[in-house]
């Protein structure tokens, strides 16, 4: 079966198409300026020793079952469910003639990356158009089949149909005949109405939901491959340590165990980490030896490194100015020197772990100079450019095959895990599945950053905000690159000077410093956001009430009228208030805001925030019992995702999950740091949200808007934490500074 | 190594592994049932739930020596076509994000209607709160047990929808 493409010399093709060996038609497509892509496809790749892949979207067989390929990684956020729907919706074929398989890492499929809510806004379009042209060429098939006009025909559950003679075609009788086609101008072919849609906007229950519940192997730690080993990989527990030296003939002689075998590693703190394997007959043998094990470790300069001694640098370079400004607008201490009143207040949050209930994993097999890894990724380039960096094999020489996620929420994005399985691999004559234990991924996370706020801010005799100063005490790791060192903030770990409300109080001043950690740091779900709209909406809120006024009319005051706010500078980006305030105030009025009188120990509290394209706003009921426990009773969240939701039941999906996601991680886990390690190592002290505490009643509102249709797995996070504890202060008047939720006493009377 | 006669899902499996290995590896890696998760090798998650004479169990923590001739019951033998009125009611009502606690999630869920069979919500909460649901899919899982409630009772004709 080779592929062909039908588009003529040196045009870059839009769709190629390719004719099955069994016959059917295939429509592979490329993102616009994908050439270099483009070229690398034209043959189709495969696997070594393994089967064919066809390098395309759309496979519609002779017997008419239309198979989809989801190229973006499944991670809990319902992609590989949504966008083949936006193609079936294009194609209209029935969504029961349809099977979606997942697609390796492949150039043929673009940018395959789950992160920061991105799959959405940059497929949404491209896949309609795909559909929308497989579409018109089956109804051009059918038109030559029957000799009528095009334009007589329609398309319709899995089916072309010719109104006047009542006559149809099934798109299994048509493939044959579309294949000799020339491909149409995917520009120019129609797409549908969005009020004649009849899949998108429903609720589309996940393609894998079955093999969910049925227990079938899904996800990358049930990869099983003939005559298969099983690793782990000691790290060293401090940040930064290497091996000195390991009883590495004691573990070899242990029962089941084949090898055991140091890797030296390099000094990237979030790259192929020093340490030793250990490879047995099963996951059990293997964790067993590892009992066993006894490591010398060479701890590094990073071995004294603690919290603690974090919080006091951190109060240290407070009363200094910041190493980087990040705005400056009018003369903030002037204006604090003059306020009505001020407010002076610090807050903090830990370290966090992503603590997905998969561990990290993956299998790996190196023969003939070729690897083969299956990975629970959510960007698989990373996977390989990492080992091809590391490991010195060519890129095309690693084949990644992208396997479901027992979840993402960032982690792993990082690659970490997959060049320990890649080095591994290349040692062991066998495939070999790297398992991490909950241990070692609690630790050797890429963790949130922790952070300090010390922030001042003033209002006028009128209760108005003239004045705001943040100064962000922040972590960043040395990063060496051409033999040059630099200091890296972690993600989410550097504040933007746009961040809301930098571009909205006439004095504000953002400054911002780094303290050196050897705490790895890497993207946690809305990244920044995620810390950053506690920090100022629960500081907004303690404006407000010093200013006795109404914190949803505070709020409002602050946005203003002004419809875009624009970025600063080249690379900053517009501001859309007039949508924040359309689902601030819907927010509001479902919540009946103002409206109720609640008795002490019940409150309600109120935020919004901008992120990942998506604006949403939050208004949390809570219970705060005299004993100090918290109950969310309520959360209305008012989402503008723009003109359409995709899928109905992910979309509601993703809100209720950021929304537990939200209070979990604001009530409970923290990762201490001592002595240069990570403290915590299992879900004893690591605790996660439990369904006794999830919210009794998540009411999900979408406002629709005319705007693009951008993603949802991040932007309802962010907003939870602040209107909670906006909530607890409403409750009982106590003001939560410090992350976990645990730290602070909610008791009353 | 060790011999052990078990019986798994209705069926007489024999094993030759060391004594100490949790059922869960057992499942897992000698017997190619991998729809029980491995989460947190301690007992903390529930990923690894599985049913032993009917009581919902963490395969992780349970040594395969200490099994005998018990009934275990893991999430590919629950119903032998994925009809149970759990697994129907989780595809019904989209419960899983990620789907990678939700074996342990209906295996203990299975326990509690077999015991209860139309559980309040508070009821619900006391029986699956050592489950750990790491995307967040809890107001779900309430309703799903809720619907299979249902189901058991109406069975699918009667169903809602």
């Amino acid at each position: 079966m080779n592929a062909f493409d039908l588009a003529s010399p040196g045009r870059r093709g839009f769709l190629r198409k390719s004719a099955l060996a069994g016959g059917g038609l295939v429509l592979g497509f490329y993102l616009n300026g994908a050439s270099n892509a483009a070229e690398q496809v034209a043959k189709p790749s495969a696997a070594p020793g393994a089967e064919f892949r066809p390098s395309a979207f759309i496979r519609i067989g002779r017997d008419g079952i239309v198979t989809l390929i989801s190229k973006q990684p499944e991670i809990g956020q319902g992609i590989k469910t949504s966008l083949p729907a936006v193609i079936a919706e294009e194609l209209e074929v029935s969504w029961k003639d349809v099977r979606i398989v997942q697609g390796d890492l492949d150039p043929a499929y673009g940018r395959q990356s789950a992160g920061g809510s991105t799959s959405t806004p940059t497929n949404y379009d491209e896949f309609r158009r795909l559909g929308a042209t497989a579409r018109a060429m089956l109804v051009e098939a059918a038109a030559q089949t029957w000799k009528v006009p095009p334009g007589e025909c329609e398309a319709a559950d899995s089916a072309v149909h010719h109104g006047p003679t009542k006559r149809k075609l099934g798109y299994g009788q048509l493939v044959d005949k579309a294949a000799t086609l020339a491909v149409p101008d995917a520009k120019t072919v129609r797409l549908k109405d969005p009020k004649d849609f009849k899949l998108l906007g429903k609720r589309i229950s996940g393609v894998d939901n079955h093999a969910v519940v049925t227990g079938q192997a899904l996800f990358g730690v049930d990869t099983r491959l003939p005559g298969m080993l099983y690793a782990v990989y000691e790290k060293s527990p401090v940040f930064g340590g290497k091996v000195k030296r390991a009883n590495l003939d004691a573990i070899k002689a242990l029962p089941g165990v084949k090898d055991a075998f140091v890797i030296g590693g390099t000094d990237d703190l979030r790259g192929l980490l020093p340490g030793v394997a250990i490879v047995a007959e099963s996951t059990w043998a293997a964790f067993s030896a590892r009992k066993q094990l006894q490591v010398e470790w060479d701890e590094g300069r990073f071995a004294d490194q603690s919290w603690a001694g974090f919080v006091s640098q951190a109060k240290a370079l407070a009363r200094q100015p910041g190493t980087t400004q990040l705005r400056k607008d009018g003369d903030v201490n002037a204006a604090l020197a003059g306020a009505a009143k001020t407010v002076e207040a610090d807050y903090t949050y830990p370290f966090i772990s992503h603590a997905s209930i998969e561990p990290q994993n993956c299998t790996a097999w190196f023969r003939d100079g070729a690897l083969e890894l299956w990975a629970p990724t959510q960007n698989p380039a990373a996977g390989q450019d990492l080992v091809a960096a590391t490991l010195g094999i060519a890129k095309d020489k690693i084949t990644l095959h992208i396997t479901r996620s027992g979840g993402g929420f960032g982690r792993r994005l990082s690659a970490d895990y997959i060049v320990e399985a890649a080095a591994i691999a290349q040692r062991v004559g066998a495939p070999v599945k790297l398992t991490w234990s909950r241990e070692d991924d609690l630790r050797h996370d890429h963790f949130r950053a922790g952070g300090f706020h010390f922030l001042r801010g003033g209002v006028d005799a009128k209760g108005k905000l003239i004045a705001w100063h943040d100064h962000f005490v922040t972590f960043a790791n040395p990063v060496t690159r051409d033999g040059k060192t630099t200091l890296q903030t972690g993600s989410g770990g550097s504040l933007g000077g746009d961040e809301f409300p930098g571009r909205w109080i006439e004095n504000c001043l953002l400054e911002q410093t780094p303290i050196e950690c050897g705490v790895p740091m890497g993207p946690w779900r809305a990244p920044g956001s995620n810390v950053f709209a506690w920090v100022f909406h629960s500081f907004i809120d303690e404006l407000a009430h010093a200013a006795g006024r109404d914190p949803l009319e505070f709020r409002l005051e602050i946005l203003g009228d002004k419809a875009i706010v624009p970025g600063t500078g080249e690379r900053g980006q517009p501001y859309d208030v007039s949508r924040m305030r359309r689902v601030l105030l819907h927010a509001a009025d479902k919540a009946g805001w103002g409206k109720k009188k609640f008795p002490k120990g019940q409150g309600q509290g109120i935020a919004f925030h901008f992120s990942h394209r998506g604006y949403i706003a939050e208004v949390a009921e809570v219970t705060v019992s005299k004993d100090g426990s918290l109950k969310l009773d309520r959360v209305v969240v008012a989402t503008d995702i723009g003109a359409q939701i995709v899928n109905l039941s992910g979309a509601e999906n993703q809100v209720e999950g950021s929304i537990v996601d939200g209070l979990g991680t604001l009530m409970f886990p923290e990762i201490n740091i001592e002595r240069g390690r990570a403290v915590q190592g299992n879900f004893n002290d690591y605790p996660l949200i439990r369904i006794s505490d999830a919210p009794t009643k998540v009411e999900s509102h979408f406002v629709k808007t005319d705007y693009p249709v951008t993603g949802l797995g991040e932007p309802a996070f962010p907003p939870l934490a602040p209107a909670v504890c906006n909530a607890i202060f409403a409750a009982i008047g106590k003001r939560v500074r410090q992350l976990p939720l645990s730290r602070t006493d909610l008791r009353w009377s | 190594m060790s011999h052990y006669s078990l019986s798994i899902n209705g069926q007489s499996r024999s094993v030759d592994v060391v004594p100490d290995t949790p059922l869960l590896w057992v499942l897992r890696d000698t017997l190619d049932l991998p729809g029980t998760k491995f989460g947190c090798g301690a007992g903390h998650c529930g990923a690894c739930t599985v049913q032993i004479n009917g009581v919902p169990t963490r395969s992780c923590m349970t040594p395969v020596s200490t099994v005998g001739r018990k009934q275990v019951t893991t999430i590919e033998g629950l119903d032998p076509k994925g009809e149970h009125p759990l697994q129907k009611a989780w595809k019904e009502l989209d419960v899983p994000q990620c789907g990678y606690c939700q074996a342990g999630q209906i295996m203990t869920a299975a326990a509690l209607l077999k015991e209860n069979p139309r559980p309040t919500d508070e009821e619900i909460d006391g029986a699956m709160a050592g489950n750990l649901c790491r995307c967040g899919t809890y107001l779900r899982i309430r309703a799903g047990i809720h619907r299979a409630a249902e189901l058991a009772v109406t069975g699918p004709k009667k169903g809602r929808k």
